[in-house]
């Protein structure tokens, strides 16, 4: 299975042990990528560092 | 001579009992490796559990209860969303690992401070202030240099070492105008000198599972910034000190941070949604399934999950 970046338009291959919610990165541009769907295969940019991300 | 103890794998052996009737949880949003492996380590045990990402949900707080859990382990990456969730989840009775009060402790490092010292365990001066005057004032008693950092934050954002007055003149000065509302709450801790590291420990109930030094050459340890990992004996001392800061914010699953200062060992900071991907391999103790270890036998009733008196108020 496998998508594309939506910065880059690289291919993005999808592992079986993967899951929605996963942050990979583009093999391409590095760019974070957060998995939506894994059947069908879809990504949308990670969303941005907030101020209260943490520990 | 400080006695070195490696734990072993299993520290809470599951039991089969009841185990795949347990209606379980994991509350988080973004899916980190962390998060993955606790995953694996819930699946590998032939256990299901539901993913609460917290992006989706409506809580209400009267009229529609939240649906009934034996137990949700927290992963949130926001701490607003984590505190809040928490809150609305342990006030219907549903277990959480960790609990509400132990997140609200840890989650403000003001709050976090106090515990500790109320409960005499050792950590840097902090003081707090709440105009640029009175902070200058603060920073000219602790002496220079110090550190400043927002009372809610992680990973080492936004933490500054200060180190005369010119520059804490210009970095009140920053926080007052660019800052949100609460940064312009001052703290202001004491610069404690440390060897290029500081040391982490892993607290699960009442036992420290492992520790790790994380080592840079920045003054800023964090691995969020760079820093590297390596074990660390978990010394008679380490296990204390780390007891004693866990038993000061509520106990529970959390990390400690510690300094080694000139005079000793010193608490710096207790997290309680803690990060240990980086650690698993470091300190060959799978710290993932001692935390699912844990989060079962709160699951089961055999730990009790409610919030304890720790002497700070507790809410």
């Amino acid at each position: 299975m496998q998508t594309s970046c939506p910065s880059c338009d690289a291919e993005i291959n999808f592992e079986k042990d993967m899951e929605p919610g996963e942050i990979i990165e583009c093999p391409e541009c590095g760019l974070e990528l957060e998995i939506i769907s894994m059947d069908p295969p879809k990504v949308q940019e990670a969303p941005e560092e907030e101020e209260d991300w943490g520990e | 001579m400080r006695k070195s103890r490696k734990p072993a794998a299993s520290l809470f052996p599951p039991q089969s009992r009841n185990m795949i009737n347990l209606k379980i949880g994991v509350l988080c949003s973004l899916i980190r490796k962390d998060e993955k492996l606790l995953f694996e380590s819930l699946r590998g045990r032939g256990l299901s559990f539901d993913k609460i990402d917290d992006r989706t949900l409506t809580l209400w707080l009267n009229g529609k209860p939240f649906p009934g859990y034996d137990c949700i382990l927290e992963r949130c990456l926001n701490h607003s969303r984590a505190l809040h969730t928490l809150k609305v989840l342990n006030s219907q009775g549903i277990p959480t690992v960790n609990n509400y009060a132990v997140a609200w402790v840890c989650g403000d490092k003001l709050l976090t401070t106090n515990a500790l010292v109320r409960n005499n365990v050792p950590t840097p001066r902090v003081a707090i202030a709440y105009t640029p005057e009175s902070a200058l004032e603060a920073i000219e008693e602790l002496g220079y240099p110090v550190v400043m950092k927002p009372a809610v934050g992680s990973w080492g954002r936004l933490i500054a070492r200060v180190n005369d007055s010119a520059s804490a003149e210009a970095l009140l000065e920053h926080k007052q105008v660019l800052g949100s509302y609460h940064h312009s709450v001052y703290y202001i801790q004491e610069y404690i000198e440390k060897p290029g590291r500081d040391i982490r420990s892993f607290v699960i109930g009442d036992k420290v599972v492992a520790a790790i030094y994380r080592t840079s050459r920045h003054w800023i340890t964090n691995t969020a910034r760079g820093a590297v990992t390596s074990s660390c004996p978990v010394t008679e001392e380490i296990e204390t000190l780390s007891l004693q800061a866990a038993r000061a914010v509520g106990g529970g699953i959390v990390a400690v941070d510690i300094l080694e200062g000139p005079t000793g060992l010193l608490v710096n900071e207790v997290n309680y949604t803690m990060e240990f991907k980086n650690s698993v391999h470091v300190t060959g103790v799978p710290i993932h399934d001692t935390i699912v270890d844990y989060f079962l036998q709160v699951a089961r009733g055999e730990i009790d999950w409610k919030p304890k008196q720790t002497g700070v108020g507790a809410p």
